[in-house]
C-alpha cells in the first residue's frame, strides 16, 4: 500500500534522511519512533506529498507520488488524512466549522448530514458542547482532539499521525490512542503513527519502525523490538520507558 | 571571490523574479477560472475596501486640503490663482490619488494579507488545505488577489473627491477664490482621459499589492521572526514598486 524507497532529504548542510526505505501493507498501521529531529515528521511529509525528497520514491498502490500532478494528486490526497503535529486548525473558523470543513468542500452532503456527521466526530473525541470556539480559546489538547475529529470525518484510506498524544496529559491520550484504535478496527484504514508514547503505541500498531541517524534501524512487531538485542534499540527504548515512568511519578506526587 | 559573490547574488535575485512571476502567473489563471470563493471575496473586499475608507477619507482630506494652500500661493506668484480648481484636481486623480491611496492600503491591508498568510504557513494550515485536496490558491490568494483590484479603483475614487473638497474648503473657503471659478475651471481641464489614467494606475497598483503581499506571505520564512521579515519585505517592496510603476504608466500613458 505505502512504499518508500531509499529517501534522501537534506535541509541546507544537513542530511537528515540517508536512504530510509519501509513498506506498511493495506490495513496496517505502523509505529514510527525514534529521538527528536531524526526526521520522522519529514517522513510523513514526504509519504503525504507534502515535500520532496532529493533522491528515492514513495509509492501508494504503486503509483508514484510525485510524479502526480493536478487532479490525479488531489485525488490522492482526498483519500488521505494527516493529523499534524500543531493540529493545524483553521484559526479563523470554529471548532465546528474546522471539522465541516473538508466536508463542505469536498463532498456533496447537505449541511443537515454534515451537522450530523461533525457532532458524532466531536462526539468522538470528547468534545460535545466546544463547538462554537475558535482555537484561540480551547486548549493545546482540544486543538489536538479537534484535529483528529477533522482528519477522520471523512473516513481516510489512508492516516498519518504525527505525535498525536504529545502534550497531552495521559487520560487524554489514552482515549486518543483508543479511538485510533476502535476506528481503525470499524474502517481498516492504513496508518502511520509518529510518537513517544512507546507502550499506548505498541498496543494500537502491528509493526514498529525505529528511525536512527537518518536510516531505519529496526522493523518488527512490538514484541520483536521489546526483545531487540541491538544497544541503540534497547537504550532508546529503556530511556523511553524511564522518561515515562519518572513523568507517571512526577504526576503522582503533584497529586498528593 | 567578489566575482563569485556577484555570480551568486545575481542567480539568486533571478530565481526569486521567476518564483515571483510564477506566482503571478497562477493567481491570474486560478482568479480567471471557476470555483471561485464568494464568501472569502466578500470578506476580503470588506477588509481591504470598507475597512480602509476611513484612512482613504482622511489621507484624501489632508492632501487636497494642502494641495489648495500650496496650489493657491504658487499660482498666486503668475497670476493664476483661478486656476487652483484644475491644479488641485489634475494633480489628485492623474498622481496623488492613485499613488497615496496605494501607500495607504500598502500599509494597512498590504501587511495584514502577508502576516494572515504567512502565520497560515508556519502554523501549517496551508498544508492542511492541500493536504484536503484542495487548493490553497483559490482560498487564500485569489480572493485577495481580485478584492484588490475592485477595491482600489473605488478607495482612489473616494480619495479624489475628498481631495478636492478639500483644496475648495482652502482654496474657496479661507482664501476667496469664487466657487464657479473653482469648479467651472475643473470641467473646463480635466478630461475623461485623466480619469481613466487614474483608474488604469489604480487597478494596476491593486494587481501589485495583492501579489506582492500573498507572495511575501505565501513564502514565508520560520517562525514569527519570519512573519514579521516578510511583513516588512512586502511593505517596502510594495511601496518601491509602486512608485517605480506609477513612472513607468506615466511615460508609457503620455
Amino acid at each position: 500500500m505505502i512504499e518508500m524507497q531509499n529517501l534522501y532529504k537534506s535541509f541546507e548542510n544537513l542530511e537528515v534522511l540517508k536512504g530510509v526505505s519501509l513498506q506498511v501493507k493495506r490495513g496496517e498501521i505502523l509505529g514510527l519512533i525514534g529521538g527528536s529531529g531524526h526526521g520522522k515528521t519529514v517522513i510523513l511529509k514526504h509519504v503525504a506529498g507534502l515535500m520532496r525528497p532529493d533522491r528515492g520514491h514513495v509509492y501508494i498502490d504503486g503509483k508514484d507520488v510525485y510524479s502526480l500532478r493536478g487532479d490525479e494528486l488531489q485525488e490522492l490526497r482526498s483519500r488521505l488524512g494527516f493529523l499534524f503535529q500543531s493540529g493545524a486548525l483553521f484559526s479563523s473558523l470554529t471548532v465546528f466549522d474546522n471539522v465541516a470543513f473538508p466536508l463542505r468542500e469536498k463532498t456533496r452532503l447537505g449541511e443537515e448530514e454534515i451537522r450530523e456527521k461533525v457532532i458524532t466526530a466531536l462526539e468522538q473525541v470528547g468534545l460535545r458542547g466546544a463547538e462554537d470556539k475558535y482555537p484561540a480559546q480551547i486548549s493545546g489538547g482540544m486543538i489536538k482532539r479537534t484535529a483528529l475529529a477533522r482528519s477522520l470525518v471523512r473516513n481516510p484510506e489512508i492516516m498519518l499521525f504525527d505525535e498525536p498524544t504529545t502534550g497531552l496529559d495521559p487520560v487524554i491520550a489514552h482515549t486518543i490512542l483508543d479511538l485510533v484504535k476502535s476506528v481503525h478496527k470499524d474502517l481498516g484504514f492504513t496508518g502511520i503513527i509518529v510518537s513517544h508514547e512507546l507502550l499506548r503505541v505498541f498496543q494500537t500498531v502491528q509493526k514498529v519502525a525505529m528511525l536512527h541517524d537518518g536510516v531505519i534501524l529496526f522493523v518488527g512487531t512490538p514484541e520483536e523490538i521489546m526483545a531487540s538485542r541491538d544497544p541503540v534499540v534497547q537504550q532508546f527504548i529503556t530511556e523511553a520507558l524511564a522518561l515515562r515512568n519518572f513523568r507517571q511519578e512526577e504526576q503522582l506526587d503533584r497529586k498528593e | 571571490m567578489f566575482i563569485r559573490k556577484l555570480g551568486a547574488l545575481s542567480l539568486m535575485t533571478l530565481r526569486k523574479t521567476g518564483r515571483m512571476g510564477l506566482f503571478l502567473a497562477k493567481t491570474f489563471f486560478f482568479s480567471a477560472t471557476p470555483p471561485w470563493k464568494y464568501s472569502q471575496l466578500l470578506r476580503q473586499i470588506q477588509f481591504i475596501g470598507f475597512q480602509s475608507v476611513l484612512i482613504i477619507f482622511l489621507t484624501g482630506a489632508f492632501t487636497g486640503m494642502v494641495l489648495g494652500l500650496q496650489g493657491f500661493y504658487t499660482l498666486n506668484r503668475f497670476g493664476s490663482a483661478a486656476l487652483l480648481g484644475p491644479m488641485v484636481a489634475l494633480s489628485l486623480i492623474k498622481e496623488l490619488g492613485p499613488v497615496l491611496s496605494a501607500l495607504m492600503v500598502t500599509g494597512r491591508a498590504g501587511s495584514a494579507m502577508t502576516a494572515e498568510i504567512g502565520i497560515m504557513r508556519i502554523t501549517e494550515q496551508i498544508d492542511a488545505i492541500e493536504l484536503m485536496g484542495l487548493n490553497p490558491f483559490r482560498y487564500l490568494v485569489v480572493p485577495r488577489f481580485l478584492a484588490g483590484i475592485l477595491a482600489m479603483p473605488l478607495l482612489t475614487a473616494i480619495f479624489d473627491v475628498v481631495g478636492i473638497f478639500g483644496g475648495y474648503l482652502v482654496g474657496v473657503k479661507l482664501l476667496g477664490i469664487g466657487e464657479g471659478t473653482y469648479f467651472g475651471e475643473m470641467a473646463n481641464y480635466v478630461d475623461m482621459r485623466d480619469i481613466t489614467e487614474g483608474i488604469y494606475k489604480s487597478v494596476s497598483f491593486g494587481v501589485l499589492i495583492s501579489w506582492v503581499s500573498c507572495y511575501k506571505g505565501y513564502h514565508v520564512g520560520f517562525g514569527a521572526e519570519g512573519v514579521s521579515k516578510a511583513t516588512t519585505q512586502a511593505v517596502v517592496l510594495s511601496s518601491v514598486l509602486i512608485l517605480f510603476w506609477d513612472y513607468v504608466l506615466t511615460s508609457a500613458l503620455f
